[in-house]
Parts: C-alpha cells; sequence; structure tokens
C-alpha cells in the first residue's frame, strides 16, 4: 500500500469522529493545563467532564450526517449500519462515563484521567470498525493501555494499584496470544484482511495450526470480554479501580470487543464455525466458545453467590453475562449479531447504572459491602429505585432491556441449530443458572429494598449530575426493554455482509 | 292442585323460617320457638294437604316439578312423590314440631332455626329425583345436625359431632363417586338425564348401564370384569347408606352420638335422618342395583341380621336409657334392611314373588314410618325423664315410677309395647309384612330374625321392670306426672300408634301401588 | 376494553410511587379507587363479552417483528372467569389492607404490579407476552413477602421467588424450543397451537412447560414455597398468592402446554395425574397435622390446586370445565380463609398456634369471624350449595373417565378435607370442652371487626354461594372456550 495513494479525504471523512474524539482529548489536557490551572480537582473534573461528555456527544451527531458504509485502507475502517450504531453507543458509554466523573476526587490529574477515557474511546470506535488485522490490533492495545492506566488512577488506594498491575499482567500475556494467533493467521491465509482471509481458505481443509491460531486468537478475545477461564483479573479490576474506570471497562469496552469479535469470527471464519449442538458435533469455533460460554455462566453465577462486595459480586455477574452473550456469538447468524449488540449494550447500561449507584453509597460510607446498601430506600428513594432497575435487567426481568437482551441471545443460539435445536443444552444451562442468579439479586436489593438502614448509616446525597445520569440511564434500561426495536439494528444488513466498497 | 308447588315449598318454607328467625332480634326464646313451632305446623299443614290430594292408585310420581338446575353436567331440580316418598315427608313434618315441644327452652335462637335448616334437609332429600339435587339436601342436612350436637350436647358432644360428620361423609363421598361413574356410563348412552334416578333405574334393568360403564372406566379393564366393576360401583354406593341407616359394622358412630346429643335431637336423629339412609336403600339402591344386590345377597342378608341380632343384644347390656334406645334403633332399622335385601331373592314362581316383594317392601316402608313415631315418641319420653330429674337417665337410678306419675308410665309404656310389636299397635304390622315377606323369599333370614324380637321384648319389659314397676326411690317421691301441655303433645303419637296398629290400611294404603310397582319392576 | 384491566392497575401503581409517604389513609384511597376501577372495567367487559364468539381479540400490535413477537391481548371465556376473579379478590385484598401502617405507598405500588402481571397474563395470547407478565408477577412476590411479612418472612420470600423463577426458566426453555421448532416466525398463540410438533418433540417439551407452571400452580412435589410462602406473607398478598397466582401457573399450564403439545399431553398424564392426586392427599394430610392456622390453609390450598390440576390432566371435556371452574372457585374460598386468618385474627390475637387459639374464646369476641369461618370452612370441603362442590364434581367424572383409581384416592382427599377443616373450626372457634378447663380459658379484648372486613367477607361469601347455586353463570363462559378452534387438537385426544 502506497500511502501516497491514499484518499486522504475518504479517511477523514469516515474517521471523523476519531479524530474530533483525539482533538477533544488535547483539548482537555490544554484547558487543565492552561485555563484551569490552580483550581480545586472538584472544579477541574467537573468541567472537563462537561467538556468530554460534549465531545462524546458531538461524535454522535456525526456520524448521523456520515455516510453508514464504507471501506477505507484495505479494509481498516470499514463503516456498516450496525457498525455505526455500535459506535455511538460507545460514545454514548465515553459521555456517561465522563458524566458520572464529576466532581471526582481521587486523583489530582483530571486532565490527564479524561484525556485518557478519550483516547480508550478512540480505540474503541477504530476497534469496532476494523476488518484489518493490524489495525485491530493497534486499536485494540490503545484500548487496552488507557484503560490499564485509568485503573490504576486512584492512587491512594492500594487496590486500584494491584488492580491495575492484575489487569495489565493478565492483559500483556493475551495481547500476546492475539497477536501470536494473529500473525499465524496471516502465515496460513496470506492477508490481514478478514474477507480476503476467509476467500483465501474457503473450501480449505482445516489444519492443526489453524486451529491453534483461531484458539489462541479467541484466548486473547476472550480476556477481554471477560469469560472464563480468561476473568481472574476481572473482579479485582472492577473492584479496585475507580469507580468510572471499572464501568468504562464493563461497558464501553465489553461492547466494543464482543463485536470486534462478532467480526473476525463472522466475516474472517464464519465458514469454520463447526457444530457444538447436541448429537451432531463439528469442530469449529463454535465448540470452543461453548466451553468459554459454559464455563462462564457456571463459575460467574457460583461464585458470586458468595460475594459480600457489591462490585465483586457485579463483576462475577458480568463474566456470566458474558457467557450469556457468547451463546449469541455462537449463533453464526444475523440474529446473533442483532443480539450480542443489544445484549452488551444494554447490559453495559445496567452495569454502569449500578456501579454508579455503588460508587455514590461507598464515597458517603466508606465501603462497597452489601451491608452499606441497607436502608437505601429510606436514605434515597430514588438511587434505590434505579437500583432495582438495574438489577432487575441484570436477573433478566421482563420489561427490562435485560429480559429481552437474554431472551433473544438464547433464541438466536436455539434458531441457528434449528430445526433441531442444536445449541438448546447450551441455554438449558443458561437458564438454569439465571435461576441461581436470581438469588444474589435478590440479596442486593434485599438489602437497599427491605433491610432497615444500620443505626448511624448517613444519608446520600448523590451529587445532582451523577444523579441525573443514573435516572436517565434507567429510564433508558426500561425503554429499552419495552421497546427493543428502538436499539436493534436493521437485521437486514449484518456484519461483514458483501456491502462494503 | 298436583300443580302447585307443594314440594318445593314444605321443602323451603322451613328454610325461609330459619332465615327469618335468625334475623329476628328477639332475646326471648319464647319468641323463637314460637316461630319455629309456628313454622312446622304450617309445614304439617301442607303435608297434610298433599297426603289427603295423593292419588293412592296411581304409582306414578306426583307432585312433579323440574327445571334445568346446570344443564351441562345433567343436574335437574326434580322433585316428586310416590307412596313411600309421601310417607316419609309426613313423617319429617310430624316429627319436627314433637321435637321442638319437647326442647327444655332457652337455647337461643340458633338452636330453633338450626332444627328448621335441618327440616329442609329432610324434606329435600325425601323429595328429590335427580342425583345431585338429592346429594345436595343429603348433605345440607349434615350441616344443622353437627352443629346441634356440637354446642347443645354432652359433655362429651364435640367428639361425638365431629365423628358423626366424619363418618358421614366418608360414607358420603363414595355415594358421590358412584353416582359420577354412573353418571359417566349414562352420558355415554346419552341419556337425557344421567343423574335422574328413574332413568339410571331403567337403564340398570335393561342392563346397558353395566356395560357402559365398563368402557367408561376402561382402566379398571385390567382389574376386573364387568359385573366385577358394576359390584365394586355398588359397594360404594352402600356404603354412604349403609353408614347412614347405620348397618352393622358401620354402627359404630351412632350409641355416641345419640347418647351425647340434646335428646330432641336425637329425635330427630332417629325418626328422620336415619330414615334418609333407609329410603336411600329403597328408593335408589334397590332399582339401579338388583342384580348386585341379589349377587351379594347372603352377605347382605347376614349384615342386616347383625344388626337386628346384636343391635338388640347390646340395647340389653346398657344402662342408660338413651344408649339403650339408639341400640334399639340399630335393631329395628335392621328389620328394613333385611326387608330390602331380600326382595331381590331369586324366585321361580313369578306372580307370588311379586305380592311377597311388595308385602316385604310395604312392611319395610310402614316400619320406616313406625319406628320414627315410637322412637320419637320414647325419647321424648326420655328427654322428660331428663327433665325432671335433672339429667338423670340411667336405668338403675329409677324404680316404681309407677306409683307417683301413672299417666306417665301409662303413655310410656304403650310406646314401649309398640316398640316391641305387641300387636294392636303399629309396631306389629310393620315387623309382620316384613316377616311375611322375608319369610316367603328367604325363610331362613326370617328365622334367624326372630332372636332379635326375643331380645328386644327381654330389653324394654326390662326397662318396664326396672323403671316402672319395683321399689320407689326416694329421690323421685316428688316425680311430676305429666302436665296437661305434655299430655297434649303426647296422646297424638299415642293415638298414632293404635290408629296404624288398627287400620294399618290409612298408611299401607299410599303405599302399596307404588310398592307393587318397584316391586314388579325387580324381576329376576 | 378489558386491557385497561392491566393499564389501570400500573397507572395505579405509578400514581402510588409518587405519593408522600406520611400520609397512608390517601394511599389507601387511591388504592381502592385503583381496584375499583379494574372490578367495574372488568365487569363492564364481561357483559360485552360474547360466550360464542370464540377468541376475542382486544388489541393486536407488531411489537418485535424480527421474532415476529405481537403485543396481542385477547379473552376468551376461560380469560374472561379468570380476569373476574382477579378483579374481585383485587378489590377484597385492598379492603382487607386498610390496616397497613408502615410504607402504606409502597405496599400497594407492590400489589397493584402484581394485580397488573395478572390481568396480562389471563389476557395475553401471544407467548412472549403472556411470559413477560408472568415475570413481572415475581418480582412484586419477594418484596410484598419481605418487607411486610410475618413468620419467617425473608426466608419464605426468597424461597418463593427463587421456586417461581425456576419454574419460569423451565418454561422460558420451552418456549424458546417451541418457537424455533415450529418454524413459524410467530410467537402467537393461535398460531403455534396450529402447528402440529412432532411427538418426540412434544414428549420433552411438554412436560418441561407444564412442570414449569406447574411450580407455580403448586404442583407436588414442587410445592413447598407455597405453605412457607403464604404463612410468611401479609394477609392480602397471601389472598391474592393463593387466589390469584397459584391459578396463573394453572391457567397458563392450560393456555400453553396443553393448547400446544397435545400428544405430550397424553404421553404425560398419567404421571403428571399421579402427582396431582399425590398433592391432593399429601396437602390434606399435612394440613391435619399442622399447629398453625395459616399452615392449615397454606397446605389446604396445596391440595385444591390438586383438584385443579387432576382435573386438567384428565383427558376429558367435563374435567377441563371443572378445573377451571375450581381454579375460581378455590380463589374465592382461599381468600375467604386467608381473610379470616390473617386479617381477622392474627392482626388482633398475634398468635396463630391453634392451641393458644383455642383458649380465647374467639366464638365470643369475634362472632363475626366465627361465622364467616365456618361457611368458608364448609365451602372449601366442598358442600353442595357452594362453589367448590360442583366444580370438584366436574373433576371427579373426569378423573373417572380418565384413571379411576386417581378418582378413589381424590375422594379420599375430600373427607380428610373435611376432618382437617372439622379440626381447625373446632380448635379455633368451638373448642372441645373435654379438653380444656374453664379455668384455662384466657377470652382476651380484642378490636372489633371493621366495616371494610365485613364488606369484603361478605362480598367472597356471595361469589362462592352465587356460583354454587347457579354455576351457569360461569360454565357458560368457560363451556364454549372450549369449543373453540384453538382447543382443537386437545379436543380430539380428550373424550366425553
Amino acid at each position: 500500500m502506497n500511502p501516497l495513494q491514499f484518499d486522504y479525504s475518504a479517511i477523514l471523512k469516515l474517521a471523523l469522529p476519531e479524530t474530533i474524539l483525539v482533538l477533544g482529548a488535547i483539548l482537555v489536557l490544554f484547558i487543565d493545563l492552561t485555563v484551569m490551572r490552580g483550581r480545586d480537582a472538584a472544579d477541574r473534573s467537573s468541567v472537563l467532564a462537561l467538556v468530554s461528555a460534549i465531545v462524546s456527544i458531538i461524535g454522535i451527531f456525526v456520524f448521523q450526517f456520515l455516510p453508514k458504509t464504507g471501506s477505507v485502507l484495505d479494509g481498516m475502517l470499514v463503516l456498516s449500519p450496525t457498525t455505526v450504531l455500535v459506535k455511538q453507543c460507545i460514545l454514548v458509554f465515553a459521555a456517561l462515563t465522563a458524566l458520572i466523573s464529576w466532581r471526582v476526587r481521587f486523583t489530582e490529574h483530571i486532565g490527564e484521567y479524561f484525556a485518557l477515557i478519550l483516547f480508550a474511546t478512540t480505540g474503541m470506535l477504530f476497534l469496532s470498525s476494523a476488518q484489518h488485522l493490524l489495525m485491530l490490533f493497534v486499536s485494540l492495545e490503545l484500548t487496552s493501555l488507557s484503560l490499564y492506566v485509568l485503573v490504576a488512577f486512584n492512587k491512594e488506594s492500594r487496590a486500584s494499584a494491584e488492580a491495575a498491575l492484575k489487569y495489565f499482567l493478565f492483559g500483556g500475556v493475551a495481547a500476546a496470544f492475539t497477536l501470536f494467533g494473529l500473525s499465524l493467521i496471516y502465515g496460513i491465509a496470506g492477508s490481514l484482511n478478514l474477507e480476503t482471509i476467509a476467500m483465501n481458505l474457503s473450501g480449505k481443509e482445516p489444519d492443526l495450526i489453524f486451529y491453534v491460531a483461531v484458539v489462541m486468537a479467541l484466548i486473547g478475545f476472550g480476556f477481554k470480554i471477560a469469560v472464563a477461564p480468561f476473568h481472574l483479573w476481572a473482579p479485582d479490576a472492577y473492584q479496585g479501580a475507580p469507580t468510572p474506570a471499572a464501568a468504562f471497562i464493563a461497558t464501553g469496552s465489553k461492547v466494543a470487543s464482543f463485536y470486534i469479535l462478532l467480526q473476525v469470527l463472522y466475516v474472517g471464519f464464519g465458514e469454520f464455525a463447526g457444530d457444538a449442538g447436541g448429537g451432531h458435533f463439528e469442530s469449529g469455533w463454535q465448540p470452543v466458545l461453548a466451553i468459554f460460554a459454559t464455563l462462564s455462566m457456571v463459575i460467574g453465577n457460583l461464585v458470586a453467590l458468595a460475594q459480600t462486595s457489591v462490585k465483586r459480586l457485579l463483576a462475577y455477574s458480568a463474566i456470566a453475562h458474558g457467557g450469556y452473550a457468547l451463546v449469541a456469538v455462537m449463533a453464526n447468524s444475523v440474529d446473533g449479531t442483532a443480539a450480542v449488540v443489544y445484549y452488551s449494550v444494554t447490559y453495559g447500561l445496567a452495569t454502569l447504572g449500578a456501579f454508579a449507584v455503588v460508587g455514590v453509597v461507598e464515597d458517603q460510607c466508606g465501603d462497597d459491602s452489601m451491608t452499606s446498601l441497607a436502608g437505601l430506600k429510606e436514605r434515597s428513594p430514588v438511587l434505590a429505585l434505579c437500583l432495582m432497575v438495574f438489577i432487575l435487567s441484570a436477573a433478566g426481568i421482563p420489561p427490562l432491556a435485560g429480559f429481552f437482551g437474554k431472551f433473544y441471545a438464547f433464541t438466536a443460539g436455539v434458531k441457528s441449530g434449528s430445526p433441531d435445536l442444536g445449541l438448546i443444552w447450551i441455554v438449558a444451562i443458561g437458564l438454569l443458572m439465571s435461576a441461581v442468579s436470581f438469588y444474589y439479586y435478590l440479596q442486593v436489593l434485599k438489602q437497599a429494598m427491605v433491610l432497615p438502614s444500620a443505626k448511624n448509616a448517613p444519608a446520600i446525597h448523590a451529587n445532582p449530575v451523577v444523579l441525573l445520569v443514573i435516572v436517565l440511564v434507567a429510564i433508558s434500561v426500561i425503554l429499552l426493554g419495552c421497546f427493543p426495536t428502538l436499539l436493534l439494528p436493521d437485521t437486514g444488513v449484518a456484519v461483514g455482509v458483501l456491502s462494503s466498497g | 292442585m298436583s300443580n302447585l308447588p307443594f314440594l318445593t315449598f314444605i321443602t323451603f318454607f322451613p328454610l325461609l323460617s330459619a332465615v327469618f328467625i335468625l334475623l329476628l332480634n328477639s332475646r326471648m326464646s319464647g319468641m323463637n320457638r314460637m316461630a319455629a313451632m309456628g313454622s312446622s305446623f304450617i309445614t304439617l299443614l301442607a303435608t297434610v294437604v298433599v297426603w289427603l290430594n295423593f292419588d293412592p292408585q296411581s304409582a306414578a310420581m306426583q307432585f312433579v316439578q323440574r327445571w334445568d338446575w346446570i344443564p351441562s353436567i345433567g343436574v335437574e331440580y326434580h322433585v316428586g312423590i310416590d307412596g313411600l316418598g309421601l310417607v316419609m315427608i309426613m313423617l319429617a313434618a310430624l316429627l319436627v314440631p314433637f321435637a321442638l315441644f319437647i326442647s327444655p327452652g332457652g337455647e337461643g335462637k340458633g338452636y330453633y332455626s338450626l332444627i328448621l335448616f335441618l327440616q329442609t334437609g329432610l324434606m329435600g332429600t325425601f323429595t328429590a329425583l335427580n342425583f345431585i339435587h338429592w346429594f345436595v339436601f343429603w348433605e345440607i342436612a349434615l350441616i344443622p345436625a353437627f352443629f346441634l350436637i356440637k354446642n347443645w350436647g354432652g359433655r362429651g358432644a364435640d367428639r361425638a359431632a365431629i365423628q358423626f360428620f366424619v363418618y358421614t361423609m366418608v360414607g358420603s363421598i363414595a355415594l358421590l363417586l358412584a353416582f359420577l361413574a354412573l353418571f359417566l356410563a349414562a352420558g355415554r348412552l346419552e341419556s337425557a338425564h344421567p343423574f335422574g334416578f328413574l332413568e339410571l333405574a331403567d337403564l340398570a334393568r335393561s342392563g346397558e348401564l353395566s356395560s357402559a360403564l365398563s368402557v367408561s372406566l376402561s382402566s379398571f379393564d385390567a382389574f376386573t370384569t364387568e359385573r366385577g366393576l358394576m359390584l365394586f360401583i355398588f359397594l360404594l354406593a352402600f356404603l354412604g347408606f349403609a353408614v347412614k341407616l347405620p348397618i352393622w359394622p358401620f354402627h359404630t358412630w351412632l350409641p355416641q352420638t345419640y347418647a351425647e346429643a340434646p335428646t330432641p335431637v336425637t329425635m330427630l336423629l332417629t325418626g328422620a335422618m336415619s330414615k334418609m339412609g333407609a329410603y336411600g336403600l329403597i328408593r335408589i339402591l334397590l332399582p339401579i342395583f338388583p342384580k348386585e344386590i341379589q349377587a351379594l345377597q347372603t352377605p347382605l342378608l347376614a349384615l342386616a341380621l347383625a344388626s337386628i341380632v346384636f343391635g338388640a343384644a347390646a340395647a340389653l347390656m346398657q344402662k342408660d336409657l338413651k344408649r339403650m334406645l339408639a341400640y334399639s334403633s340399630i335393631n329395628h332399622l335392621g328389620y328394613v334392611a333385611l326387608a330390602v335385601f331380600a326382595t331381590v331373592a331369586f324366585t321361580f314362581d313369578e306372580s307370588t314373588a311379586v305380592t311377597e316383594r311388595t308385602a316385604a317392601l310395604n312392611g319395610a316402608a310402614l316400619q320406616m314410618f313406625n319406628h320414627g313415631i315410637t322412637a320419637a315418641a320414647l325419647f321424648g319420653f326420655v328427654a322428660l325423664i331428663e327433665k325432671r330429674s335433672g339429667g338423670a337417665r340411667g336405668m338403675d337410678d329409677f324404680g316404681g315410677l309407677r306409683k307417683v306419675a301413672p299417666v306417665f308410665c301409662g303413655l310410656m309404656g304403650i310406646s314401649i309395647f309398640a316398640s316391641l310389636g305387641l300387636p294392636g299397635l303399629n309396631g306389629f304390622v310393620g315387623e309382620f309384612l316384613i316377616f311375611k315377606g322375608v319369610f316367603g323369599l328367604m325363610p331362613w333370614a326370617a328365622v334367624f330374625a326372630t332372636p332379635g324380637l326375643l331380645f328386644t321384648a327381654w330389653f324394654l319389659l326390662n326397662m318396664i321392670q326396672k323403671v316402672f314397676n319395683g321399689p320407689l326411690i326416694e329421690r323421685w317421691k316428688e316425680f311430676p306426672d305429666l302436665t296437661a301441655k305434655e299430655i297434649l303433645v303426647v296422646a297424638p303419637a299415642t293415638a298414632l300408634m293404635f290408629v296404624i296398629g288398627i287400620w294399618p290400611q290409612s298408611v299401607v294404603g299410599v303405599l302399596n301401588e307404588s310398592m307393587k310397582a318397584l316391586a314388579s319392576g325387580l324381576g329376576n | 376494553m378489558l386491557t385497561w384491566t392491566i393499564y389501570i392497575s400500573f397507572l395505579g401503581m405509578a400514581l402510588l410511587m409518587c405519593l408522600p409517604k406520611e400520609r397512608p389513609q390517601l394511599a389507601r384511597r387511591v388504592a381502592l379507587l385503583t381496584a375499583s376501577l379494574g372490578l367495574v372495567v372488568a365487569l363492564i367487559g364481561a357483559s360485552a363479552f360474547k360466550p360464542d364468539g370464540g377468541i376475542q381479540t382486544l388489541v393486536d400490535y407488531s411489537w418485535i417483528p424480527t421474532l415476529g413477537i405481537q403485543y396481542n391481548l385477547s379473552v376468551d371465556g376461560i380469560s374472561l372467569s379468570m380476569v373476574m376473579l382477579t378483579a374481585i379478590i383485587a378489590f377484597v385484598g385492598v379492603l382487607f389492607s386498610w390496616n397497613i401502617e408502615t410504607r402504606t405507598k409502597e405496599f400497594f405500588a407492590y400489589y397493584f404490579a402484581l394485580i397488573g402481571g395478572c390481568y396480562g397474563v389471563f389476557l395475553s395470547f401471544d407467548l412472549f407476552l403472556l411470559f413477560v407478565f408472568y415475570e413481572i408477577a415475581i418480582v412484586p412476590k419477594y418484596f410484598l413477602i419481605a418487607s411486610w411479612g410475618s413468620t419467617n418472612r425473608e426466608y419464605g420470600a426468597m424461597k418463593l421467588a427463587i421456586y417461581s423463577f425456576a419454574g419460569s426458566a423451565l418454561v422460558l426453555l420451552g418456549i424458546i424450543a417451541a418457537y424455533v421448532a415450529s418454524g413459524a416466525n410467530s410467537f402467537s398463540l393461535v398460531e403455534l397451537a396450529q402447528h402440529s410438533f412432532s411427538e418426540g418433540q412434544q414428549a420433552w417439551m411438554f412436560p418441561l412447560v407444564f412442570v414449569g407452571f406447574g411450580v407455580l400452580a403448586g404442583m407436588w412435589p414442587f410445592h413447598t414455597w407455597a405453605p412457607t410462602g403464604h404463612v410468611a406473607a401479609p394477609t392480602a398478598a397471601s389472598m391474592l398468592l393463593a387466589g390469584v397466582v397459584m391459578k396463573l401457573g394453572a391457567y397458563s399450564c392450560l393456555r400453553v402446554a396443553m393448547t400446544l403439545f397435545p400428544l405430550g399431553l397424553q404421553m404425560w398424564s398419567p404421571y403428571l395425574g399421579a402427582l396431582a392426586v399425590t398433592g391432593i392427599v399429601y396437602g390434606a394430610l399435612v394440613a391435619l397435622t399442622q399447629k398453625d392456622f395459616k399452615f392449615v390453609i397454606g397446605y389446604s390450598s396445596v391440595s385444591h390446586m390438586g383438584f385443579v390440576l387432576l382435573g386438567l390432566l384428565s383427558l376429558s371435556q367435563i374435567g377441563l370445565n371443572g378445573a377451571v371452574l375450581q381454579m375460581f372457585s378455590h380463589g374465592i374460598i382461599a381468600g375467604l380463609l386467608f381473610a379470616v386468618v390473617g386479617r381477622m385474627i392474627y392482626d388482633r390475637t398475634h398468635t396463630r398456634v391453634l392451641n393458644d387459639l383455642q383458649l380465647m374464646q374467639l366464638r365470643k369476641t369475634l362472632p363475626f369471624a366465627a361465622i364467616v369461618f365456618v361457611i368458608a370452612g364448609f365451602a372449601s370441603m366442598g358442600m353442595p350449595g357452594f362453589s367448590g362442590f360442583v366444580a370438584e364434581i366436574q373433576i371427579l367424572i373426569g378423573a373417572w373417565h380418565g384413571f379411576s383409581a386417581y378418582a378413589i384416592l381424590a375422594g379420599i382427599g375430600v373427607v380428610i378435607g373435611v376432618a382437617y377443616t372439622l379440626r381447625v373450626v373446632q380448635k379455633a372457634f368451638y373448642p372441645d370442652k373435654t379438653e380444656i378447663s374453664r379455668a384455662e380459658l384466657k377470652p382476651m379484648e380484642l378490636e372489633p371487626i371493621t366495616i371494610q372486613e365485613k364488606v369484603g367477607a361478605v362480598i367472597l361469601l356471595a361469589c362462592t354461594v352465587v356460583i354454587g347455586l347457579f354455576p351457569g353463570v360461569l360454565l357458560d363462559w368457560i363451556i364454549p372456550a372450549f369449543e373453540s378452534p384453538l382447543f382443537d387438537e386437545l379436543r380430539k385426544g380428550v373424550g366425553q
């Protein structure tokens, strides 16, 4: 590829939102260094949060005016309506994360903090639209590195540092796996572009090296989406990281990672899915995912039962939900794509909301154990109600979004094996584990809604901006649950279908 | 005249009166009592009118009323009476005012309304011709009986009441199950009224019923034949009546219940409620299950005989007057059962068979009526004794009452002799007809029943000896004789005993045609 | 029109959430208004209903086209009977909850969320929508019991919620399987019913869905949540739970499992029928031994629901009619029994131990409660003249037709029912004179029965008596409903 032959205007057009984000990050740093110099950290953070949020929202709008399809640089940036939707959702998460960081006090490096958020977002955006292995890796690294640092941002907490270190080490190893796997694939298929890879490999009999490569790549992805058995970093990271950072990892990063997983598997290796259906096993990536999914659903839910810290509980529940979403990935169909997008976004919303609430409580009470939630109904009825919405959505109770997400994911999974309902066994496990999960979700709600508050429990006064965000997210969870079509991508145009230029 | 809803009236009027009394805000039990008595007299009057308008020559159901209640399951409100029914409603109509009068007074309005409520149940069962309709009243009669026993009874009344209720319920549920099975079978035969007694009897006669039954209850095929299945259903139905009558060995609830219940209630229990069982045997069981009764004739007769003999023997050993009379009831009703079971005997000579059967059935029905009157009278006297003695009613407590209360002993003596079966009094006719019929159909059964007569005579005479004759116990020196009011109440009953004894045709006349029709329907 | 029952309930819930919490009386009034409106709407809808018109669609919007999910609310005779039941119990339940003092508005908010869910299940003819409403009904139950309940409430609430949720997980599996296996991109009950699933598919889908729903219906041996939960729950919640919510399970067994998988029904009915009969007898036997008044009623509910299930599984038309009638009848009667035990007695005496109640001479201090309970007890026994009798004889006829042995066992269950009912009537109101001496009697000064309780009790009594004497009122809805094409396959497999 000759750089001189690049059509820079085309690139710029398609990558405009990402450009805006980078510029926004620089702007944030600039403002922090100049205008806000010497001000109080809380003040700085409110201003910069606003700026970051505005930047993200501008990005969302820009997408509306951009063409919805397009491809540049040999597949490094491929747009389709679904991809655009995913990118917009990532930007929403970025904005929300920025807003719940209003008036943070755990660090003095406010400008860097928000800049890192924006950089991570940029990485996620590029990740979602990458159909080129190299681009994939680069954006993956951009995202990961930014997130590693964000996790460590609370210098006053040892847990934060430990979490970040764990995250970094695990992430580094996983990145190595990914890179190695991807390079093997390049070696086998002779191209870095997913579609070309698919073409080159089509019809060929896959050999051992190929499987090794795919599995290694999957390991790397598995780490990123925090599914078992690559989940061990997640509970510590979620608990130790400052709340907004944890929220961001659980939301934006997950959405992007799931989406790129879909891209790689469907576009690149669609043919080699294999079959994990009961009764007719065929080797491929579907059985591998089946193993990850089952492990996640079981381990995530069972270990969550034993947790006393709400954040860790949410972490394990996230692992379990990763398992459920993997069922949709296994579907290898248009429904699967739609289901994964819907699931990851709505689960992200619910998690972000839950983290925000827990963060507020933690700020005022000092720890994030379940008992500190006691009596939330009296101390702050609005927060308690919103928490109920988020937790019930995670539990999968209609008419909230989490229910439809799970439903769609499972239906997509079963449909894919039709007419003999091949994947029904994994759906059965999933439903059984959901029933188990109901128990610990109810425990959280019991604390918040049923039990009386401790004698000297402090009243909870949430920051109005944070409160507003929480309420808006709760409303959106309800709305998306009642009218899922608002978020379902037009499944007539699926990911990677030969529609890019 | 036959078109006016008399039967509905005599069934529901007591219920309305009961509600009226409940709503009556009067504290004076006198007022409640009068209202109840008034209501029962009106009912009695209506029943007399029915009797007078009854056509004894016709064997068909009269005063019929019929409308659809729950069409989807063939439940109708279907009432009608033939001779048997007429005699029964007359009995119920006579006993209730008697019981009300014998009540000592001061019981409160609950008591009076419950007794009237009970009357509704009685009238309902004696006039119903559709099973569910019949069953409703059969069950409903239990509720007032339960409360009457429990709340106004003796020391052990609570336990007795529950025992009574649960025992009867077991039988009732078995009966219900049996008829639900028959409903299925009749429905399969496209019967228009699968719960109707007359319709079911027709189907049974033609033999279609049992084959339809075995098709409907096909899951029983593995266990038994068509005959066996019908027998099983028969046994279920039989259980219900056996408990109510009661027949040995299903009688164990009776002595306790009769003893603990307040005496007026015992009067109704023995006089009327037990007749519900007997009535059911004749009206329901016999027409629908003649072949089954025939198949099991020997064991059934044995049970009847056991009731007769053991009932009387047990009565002999009692010291408590009430218990003695309770066992005596078992004995007297055993005769009814004996007659009913004997009627299906296999005979060679069809023409005489019908006569014998008619005789047996007439006797059974008459015995029911007579026992009702007599037993009621006897319990009435016991109630009077209780009232005067302050509760004591053991035989050994008394002696030589004849000296201080000659009228009392005289009238009670008449009732005792009637119960014994002395010719000239009503008891004799019933027992005579029964023995005549049974002897003609199953001679050995009649023979084995005779010890019962002996035992009965023995204990009754014993009672006379102990209570009336003998040395006067100090305590009873002041035992008051019958007051004029009391004589006024007891006299009609005593008179009836003579009337029926001398002129049995008064009752048998209305019975005969219906019983003959029933008997001819039995065939072989 | 009938759909407004759902919307009014949820609107009521929203309104209640916004009320200030210091004004319980206002909350009560709003609740009563909501329940009354619901009842009025139900009555209007009932009068407009045409019994011979089959399934009458009320609303049908395309909701999620990708999966063929419609927002479809319709009504047939069976649904209508259940809606009436819900409306009546909802109204009466508010009356019996008049004395809730703590967090009143929250209580009624959850209450109406539950009611709205119930209405929704009975009116949904799209499988997805039905499931949504079914699940919506689970969460409020937890909070009602955990926050306002009595004995062991947290445990009881959790057990109830987990069991319900687990049952619905089974159901969801079955629903997804049915949807995918049918190939038709639709969740409409009518369309799915027309599809014939293969025998092999029905062999596992039927028990999965039936048992899943059966858990909520109190099917033995998955019934253990019911006594614990009902006892723990506050009175109105018990009334709703035993009266209406258990019927959600049975109704859905009929509406979903039996309608979609008639072959599966035939295959499994002997075995599931055995479970039903076991429930009848077991529930009755255990009720006989209980020391706590409310536990007796709780177990009696398990026993009565066993009758419903027996009727459903009897493979006979009469049995089906009886089952639906029994759903209504038991709903009313259970409501009545819990009202007496919970509201009239427990809220005043603060004990439910029968031996303690024996000493309190409740017949003299609470005569109204005594009379109501005695009448309700006879109704519960299946005495003629009350709604339970007509329902039970139909079920017994159905059982005779299906599996005669079950009929006999069920008959035994009825007798045991008589025994335990008499036992509690005796212990609570008419103590055995031989067992206690005068000296032990401790009559208490108890507050008189309020007008709300009286009205509520009278309404329920009237319902059971009216249906007992004129069952045609409901049977005229129920019997034609089974004639509709929806039940064609079911009717083919069923006799008489």
